[in-house]
């Protein structure tokens, strides 16, 4: 009896497999699929709007985070239909590249500063308090220069514990970026880079790994992504802005940062915007493609499906789907000029969209 | 693999040359890029042998315990099941038990002042290799035939003589490899290492200071690493193997002159 349940049970589950594979084959030969890869920052807002596109479109989008450098070698090596990266590309980088690549702004994140210091809950960093504290010179909360720009704070005797990324990261790349430009110092012994030569703290890997170092240890200081420390409700700072402001990180003051003039070729930098109420330390992240799409054996179809995609992702609606899972969407100008890009876009010189 | 290391590793090389293995120097900054080795290599060599050290007691009591006094008993192959599970955890979840429970235990206990940091990372290394030295040397040990022990015997030896002029000199091959194949593994461990050394890129300027491993630096960094620095990873890769190989010949070396 239970043999006969089992051969039952087999070929009805075969016959099943069979269905579901074929159905999935017809599909496939219906419409395209895309392959992209690269950045891990903005990874949790590319999986929601890709498979909301493609359950609007059936074109199959997949995404791997393998983080930007790896996005831009696997453009590079022409494995993908696009890459991802949260920092643009050199102009030396640009010329290694086997043709011309464009990059379009999806969205905007931002670096956020974390403490864990029990009892302390409205922390107001100046700049040259970051400067002072990132280059091991302020070791401990008690530090009369902290008192002077918090005022209003008791500071315990306790050791401040820098924590920085140990991987390489776009984070780290936004955030130096900032430390460059509001310090010298920093920018002469440091510099801005995906991984540092840190002058003090201890490392640790990813968001999470940060996150997870600070709230484990007392006295604890370090960045985030805003991405990941808004969804987990993360204690942050207030960061002195370039107008001398002191911004807490929201939606809104990283989407100021943005509000200033952009580059036709969207390539810039916006840590330490001059809007007043922007927080300094925010930054584009970007997809990127060849401006020619005819390489290889590549199809128009594949073609005008990456760019469809493309354009779907800097819509309204795409956009609007950014403040759920906590990024920025992109200010009008932006939207402009990266629809403007897209136009751009030739397949055997000829735009592939009307 | 040795050929794709060799051919990674070679820009690295004749960029920095040998000094790339004796430099602590290690700043991936565009534009100043220099990379050395030394710290990593410092990192993994020290955690690896006080790992050893520090497993050292705690494995061979063990052995003997299993091999020796309780041999063939129920107490015997319970604990050396639990013992043999050990080996079966995977390395995060040592290093998730690190960074929850050893650390604070090092904070409370005034090492070092995050808890961070060579020793603990050592801690924890010397937990993990305590099965891979306890059932090669249990084995061993167990296996040293009884008409020796039972000769020692009766000449009037105690049970502690007998151990140490008896099971320990027969079953000394042995007990090395499993100390030799442990070493090796501490050497490679990557996971648990990384979450609880601090991971700074500098030669540790003491015992309970934070540092780097070879393997954690690899880890870490290659996901976003090309050009120069890519390489200069390759060949702390390359590096990592021939250490292994080493560590592998001279115990080797060992086992040969014992025998």
């Amino acid at each position: 009896m239970r043999i006969i349940l089992s051969l039952v049970l087999a070929v009805a589950l075969f016959s099943a497999c069979q269905n579901s594979s074929q159905k999935a084959g017809s599909t496939e030969s219906a419409s395209a699929s895309l392959t992209a890869a690269g950045a891990t920052f903005p990874l949790p807002f590319y999986n929601m709007i890709f498979k909301q596109y493609t359950d609007e479109t059936k074109v199959q989008v997949t995404y791997g985070g393998i983080g930007s450098g790896g996005g831009v070698r696997s453009l590079g090596d022409r494995v993908v239909d696009f890459g991802a990266t949260d920092g643009f590309l050199s102009d030396d980088k640009l010329a290694e590249m086997p043709g011309e690549v464009v990059h379009i702004p999806t969205c905007l994140g931002a670096v956020v500063i974390a403490y864990n210091l029990p009892g302390v809950d409205d922390l107001k960093l100046s700049n040259e308090l970051l400067e002072k504290i990132f280059m091991g010179e302020v070791t401990n909360w008690n530090d009369p220069l902290l008192k002077a720009n918090n005022p209003d704070i008791e500071f315990p005797d306790v050791a401040i514990t820098v924590v920085h990324r140990s991987d390489g990261s776009g984070t780290t790349e936004i955030f130096s970026d900032f430390m460059s430009k509001i310090s010298q110092k920093w920018a002469d012994q440091v510099g801005s880079g995906k991984s540092l030569n840190w002058p003090t703290g201890m490392g640790a890997k990813g968001n999470p790994g940060v996150a997870g170092t600070i709230s484990q240890t007392s006295g604890a200081l370090g960045y985030i992504g805003s991405e990941f420390a808004f969804a987990q409700r993360i204690q942050t700072a207030k960061v002195e802005n370039s107008s001398g402001a002191y911004v807490l990180p929201t939606i809104e003051s990283i989407s100021a940062a943005a509000q200033g003039d952009i580059p036709d070729d969207t390539r810039i930098m916006l840590t330490n915007s001059s809007d007043p109420a922007s927080y300094p330390i925010s930054g584009f992240t970007w997809l990127i493609l060849y401006k020619e799409q005819a390489y290889g054996s590549r199809t128009l179809e594949q073609a005008q499906a990456t760019v469809n995609l493309l354009d779907w992702v800097v819509s309204e609606k795409a956009q609007a789907e950014a403040e759920k899972v906590h990024y920025a969407p992109l200010p009008d100008l932006a939207v402009e000029k990266a629809k403007a890009i897209l136009r751009g876009i030739t397949y055997n010189g000829e735009a592939i969209l009307k | 693999m040795v050929f794709s290391l060799v051919g990674g590793a070679i820009p690295s090389f004749k960029a920095f040359g040998l000094k790339f293995i004796v430099s602590g120097d290690w700043d991936p900054t565009e534009g100043r890029e220099v990379y050395g080795a030394l710290p990593f290599i410092a990192g993994t060599l020290l955690t690896s042998f006080a790992a050893l050290l520090i497993s050292l007691p705690l494995s061979f009591s063990t052995s003997l315990f299993l091999g020796e006094y309780y041999k063939g008993t129920r107490v015997a192959r319970i604990l050396g099941m639990l013992v043999d599970l050990l080996a079966g955890i995977p390395s995060i979840v040592y290093g998730l038990w690190g960074f929850y429970v050893l650390r604070p235990l090092m904070i409370d206990l005034g090492f070092g002042g995050q808890g961070f940091g060579i020793f603990t990372a050592s801690l924890i290394l010397a937990i993990m290799i305590i099965p891979y030295a306890t059932s090669l040397s249990n084995e061993i040990i167990a296996m040293v035939p009884n008409d020796l022990k039972e000769a020692a015997y009766s000449l009037g030896a105690t049970r502690l003589e007998v151990i140490q002029t008896v099971t320990i000199p027969t079953a000394r091959s042995g007990i090395v490899a499993g100390y030799i194949l442990s070493f090796g593994r501490a050497l490679g461990e990557t996971m648990a290492v990384t979450m609880l050394i601090g991971n700074t890129n500098r030669v540790p300027d003491s015992f309970f200071g934070t540092g780097n491993t070879m393997a954690s630096v690899i880890a870490n960094q290659f996901g976003e690493a090309d050009g120069l620095k890519l390489s200069s990873l390759i060949a702390i890769g390359l590096l990592l193997f021939l250490i292994t190989g080493i560590v592998n010949g001279v115990g080797k070396l060992i086992i040969k002159k014992m025998t």
